[in-house]
């Protein structure tokens, strides 16, 4: 299967090819800027930093350009391990030229990894720009290696080109090439494994979510991904999923296909969301609310009361989002509900309509949606707003900072444990250092 | 297909960007997919940069494809004009546009901007970054002069004699190695000599300051990975002279400055005496103090011009020596050879980061002069090393003054690379002392007294977390020949006795040579005679 992510789901009416600007009314009359232009985001082969230290038995194999291992390897920062278990196939003139069969060469590569990496037991090769554009068939070279190399090494593909997929889009879609890998749930299962927790969590949270769930009388709640590729979550028509990222599109609708159903909630960012969150879970399992309140109580109160000590450095001031992971909207939600900021500009690369529901409806009126994005129209708005906080990527916070704005990468965001009660205050910790610096600094 | 870790260089337009973000009004405009925006970070991030580089990507996407990608990249074109107002255009695509054809050149040229616009051809699947930004700065170059050196005066200039010489430096761009200081080393240096610097390009320079490089009486190329082809070109049309020699080191710096010299003299001018009070490496190598760094096996590796010099100035000011040297820079591949010839060595040329860790485990040097890459490979293998060249880290960025060029560039030398050998003995004596019965994990530090018993001392402490952090990063790769060299190799009870009043700080080593030894001769069981004949084998 080769997952091709939708980036907008309707259409765009545009003035032109190129740069092009409109309004499209939201149903609960909110207005969502759309924007095409330049757009300052990650490609989807970055999700590999995150998934590899996820997957510990996975390697990500990129077929593709020098320019995509080199994005890795920046994206990666400092190049931290000696062997990494991410790797670049990088397609030369001769691939292209059909001197060489590109399928011949892969199997080679792919090969001499193998034998260097006995402990390998998932292989994702993933495909790039160069690689959808030449049109090499990713998908059958992992259907024939798979072959070669089964039952020790399961081998699968996606899509994490650019052109195809924004930044976390990539973790979309390697989560969605695995569903098809799920073993199928038994009709009598107990009932707490029908349980699926969906999206990579660093693994503190994850055991933070299973001791909750465990206190509610769900021991046996299953994460996907999970930590070795072998323990893959069972899954079938009773499945019940909460999605813990916001940005699995393409994944919930192939559990779908399966017959999971999705449980409809906020994401568990902050206090508010994670309750939320954990509440939708526990009671689609027909868990009593009281036994839900009981089993949070001290990590919620522990997590209010170090909230509040954050609250003080962000209440009143101003925030806006440069389009980044699709967080944006949940943790602006949060930003505004637990911490009063307010809310100037909220940008995104995609607003699924179906999965944001919930976080819209709590988001208040008038605040500015963004979708897609002209990078320089929006720096022209960002600067105009001058907001206290801006949170953008890595291209941009030293621009702006010289500029006098206060900023915060938006990748932290990502990287960092920061979903669930007791990594509340350390998210809110990620807004607030930021302009504690800037004081300290001025003073 | 190649596969690829880690790679030195970027793609060949991330050169080109080097060069754009390195001059002051050029813009360069990008065709290339979502998400090649990533190399913008380079700048801003690495390096620092307050400035966004100037650069615009159309970052089209897949149903950007189905329609009409050429128009995309003409109103990116437009738009770019009419915001940053650039004095010169650079137009190109990256590896994914190049694959769909749209020919940015000419589109760019439709569009008759009232501008010079520099079409790149840069071949993304057999080229890299050094050579991107070479062509970029040739093109660009070639491109605002080009009337000029049609002209029948091109490349008279006055005589040298009775004013000071002129000449440019060519090279530096952004996200080089320690260029920002070692333009104001040269630029220092040549001033002493009496040589006026005119342009410095690409960093700093703007179209209006290219136009003005057929002025200068010589040029200076301090990369020639980036500065060379256009250093050609103008020595071609202008007949301008050039300097090739790369002043680092105290030789290096000695024989840029007779080549200067003898530029100068051939113009029918003169060079003045220069200060070298402020030199200190020399002595400093000479002192006793030095007298352990001598023979120190060193392994050298970087782009062409910082490997070929850091291996002249290990092996003749530092007393070192060089036991293996190679690039990354294919281009510059002969020069190499030469100089690795000139040490009785054999050139490794390879981009393959596999195949230097290769190298430098069988060769096992006691100090890795090299890019980040390699501080990475003698990480793992536990050997000292210090940064010499791009590809850069954040690291190689400093606050301070740090120039690798000129007296002030030997000291910089002198220092960087001494220092991580000192800091290797004093991890190894840590080491040594860690479970002695005053400086183990659960020992108080001693000026604390009994206060402190029950809490490990804190540089104990940081020392193991480091440990721990290298045995994860090593552990998928340990090198499988030292495994089964200690599989089929064991140690009778005195030799492990005597290998124990071994110095701790060759002990490893010896170790190591005694199994190997025992390896390649048939020996499975290494009694204290074995030590010694080992000893005796392996000893020079």
């Amino acid at each position: 299967m080769n997952p091709v992510i939708p980036i907008q789901t309707s259409p765009v009416s545009t003035t032109g090819p190129g740069a092009s600007t409109c309004i499209t009314p939201m149903p609960a009359a909110r207005s969502v800027l759309r924007e095409r232009g330049q757009r300052e985001v990650f490609c989807g082969l970055t999700g590999i930093i995150w998934l590899h230290r996820k997957i510990q038995d996975a390697f990500f194999l990129v077929v593709g350009s020098r320019t995509c291992a080199h994005l890795v390897q920046s994206a990666a920062g400092v190049m931290i391990f000696a062997e990494p278990r991410f790797a670049t196939a990088i397609i030369d003139d001769r691939d292209l030229a059909g001197l060489a069969d590109a399928n011949d060469e892969l199997d080679r590569v792919v090969t001499r990894l193998l034998e260097r990496r006995p402990d390998i037991k998932t292989l994702f090769l993933v495909g790039s720009c160069p690689s959808e554009v030449i049109k090499l068939d990713l998908s059958r070279a992992a259907q024939r290696l798979s072959r070669q190399f089964a039952p020790g090494v399961r081998i699968l593909n996606y899509s994490g080109s650019g052109i195809e997929t924004t930044f976390t889009q990539g973790e979309d879609a390697c989560l969605a090439s695995l569903v098809p890998c799920l073993p199928t749930a038994s009709e009598y299962a107990d009932a707490g494994s029908s349980l699926v927790v969906v999206g990579a969590l660093p693994d503190v949270v994850e055991d933070q979510f299973s001791r909750l769930f465990a206190a509610m009388g769900l021991p046996k709640v299953q994460f996907m991904p999970p930590r070795r590729s072998t323990e893959l979550p069972s899954i079938g028509p009773h499945t019940r999923y909460l999605m813990a990222q916001p940005f699995l599109a393409h994944t919930a609708h192939a559990l779908e296909d399966r017959g999971a159903q999705r449980i409809a909630a906020p994401f568990p960012f902050g206090v508010e969301g994670t309750s939320a969150w954990l509440m939708a879970g526990a009671q689609a399992l027909g868990v009593d609310r009281a036994i839900v309140d009981q089993a949070t109580a001290s990590a919620r109160q522990r997590a209010q009361s170090a909230l509040a000590k954050v609250k003080p450095a962000l209440e009143g001031r101003s925030v806006f989002f440069f389009p980044d992971s699709q967080l944006e909207v949940p943790l602006a939600r949060f930003l505004h509900r637990e911490l009063g900021m307010e809310l100037t500009e909220v940008g995104t690369p995609y607003l699924h309509r179906q999965h944001m529901d919930q976080e819209l409806a709590l988001l208040p009126h008038g605040v500015q949606l963004s979708e897609g994005q002209d990078v320089e129209r929006q720096l022209d708005r960002c600067r105009a707003a001058r907001p206290d906080i801006v949170v953008c990527g890595l291209g941009l916070a030293n621009p702006l900072e010289m500029e006098g704005m206060t900023t915060k990468w938006a990748i932290e965001l990502v990287f960092s444990p920061v979903h669930g009660y007791d990594q509340a205050a350390d998210l809110a910790q990620l807004f607030a250092r930021p302009l504690d610096r800037r004081h300290r600094l001025a003073a | 297909m190649q596969l690829t870790l880690w790679t030195y260089e970027g793609p060949p337009h991330v050169g080109a960007m080097r060069v754009a973000t390195a001059l002051t009004d050029v813009h360069y405009v990008l065709h290339a997919p979502q998400g090649d925006t990533y190399a913008d970070l380079l700048f801003t991030m690495i390096e620092r940069r307050g400035r966004r580089p100037p650069v615009t990507y159309t970052t089209f996407q897949a149903r950007d494809l189905g329609g009409d990608t050429a128009e995309l990249f003409k109103s990116a074109v437009r738009e770019a004009h009419i915001r940053f107002q650039p004095g010169a255009m650079l137009v190109g695509a990256s590896c994914t546009a190049e694959l769909i054809q749209d020919d940015p050149g000419g589109l760019a040229q439709a569009l008759n901007l009232p501008i010079p616009v520099v079409p790149l051809e840069l071949p993304s699947y057999q080229r890299k970054e050094n050579w991107g930004a070479a062509e970029t700065f040739y093109h660009l170059v070639r491109t605002l002069l080009g009337p000029a050196s049609r002209q029948a005066d091109a490349g008279e200039r006055s005589p040298v004699a009775g004013r000071a010489a002129r000449c440019n430096l060519l090279g530096p761009t952004a996200l080089g190695f320690r260029h920002r200081d070692d333009i104001t080393e040269v630029t220092r240096l040549l001033q002493q000599l009496g040589v006026e610097v005119s342009v410095v390009a690409p960093m700093g320079a703007g179209t209006a300051n290219l136009m003005r490089l057929p002025e200068a009486d010589f040029n200076v190329v301090l990369y020639a990975e980036t500065g060379a082809t256009a250093a050609q070109w103008l020595q071609r049309q202008f007949k301008q002279p050039v300097v090739r020699t790369t002043p680092i080191g105290v030789r290096g710096t000695r024989a840029f400055m007779a080549e200067v010299a003898s530029v100068v003299q051939s113009l029918g001018g003169q060079v003045k005496p220069v200060d070298e009070t402020a030199l200190r490496a020399p002595w400093y190598s000479k002192s006793v103090d030095s007298t352990y760094l001598t023979g120190k096996r060193v392994f050298v590796f970087g782009d062409a011009t910082h490997a070929i010099a850091a291996a002249r100035v290990a092996a003749h000011e530092m007393g070192f020596q060089v036991v293996g040297l190679g690039s990354y820079s294919r281009e510059q591949a002969r020069d190499v050879r030469d100089a690795a010839a000139e040490l009785g060595l054999q050139a490794l040329i390879t981009d393959d980061y596999l195949e230097v860790e290769e190298t430098v485990s069988a060769l096992q040097p006691e100090l890795v002069l090299g890019t980040q890459m390699e501080r990475h490979i003698a990480k793992r293998l536990g050997i000292p090393c210090a940064v010499i060249s791009a590809p850069v880290h954040v690291q190689d960025f400093p606050a301070r003054y740090a120039p690798q060029m000129g007296f002030e560039g030997a000291n910089v030398l002198f220092d960087t690379w001494v220092h991580p050998l000192m800091m290797g003995l004093e991890e190894h004596l840590l080491h040594m002392f860690k479970d002695d019965f005053e400086f183990h994990q659960e020992a108080a530090p001693s000026h604390l007294g009994s206060v402190m018993r029950n809490q490990p001392a804190p540089a104990q402490q940081s020392l193991s977390a480091l440990e721990r952090a290298g045995d994860a990063s090593s552990a998928p790769a340990a090198p499988a020949a030292a495994t089964t060299a200690s599989a089929t190799i064991s140690w009778t009870a005195d030799g492990e006795q005597e290998l124990k009043k071994i110095p701790f700080f060759v002990r490893s080593k010896a170790k190591r040579n005694t199994e190997r030894y025992a390896l390649d001769h048939g020996i499975a069981l290494i009694t204290v005679e074995t030590l010694y004949d080992a000893k005796a084998h392996f000893s020079r």
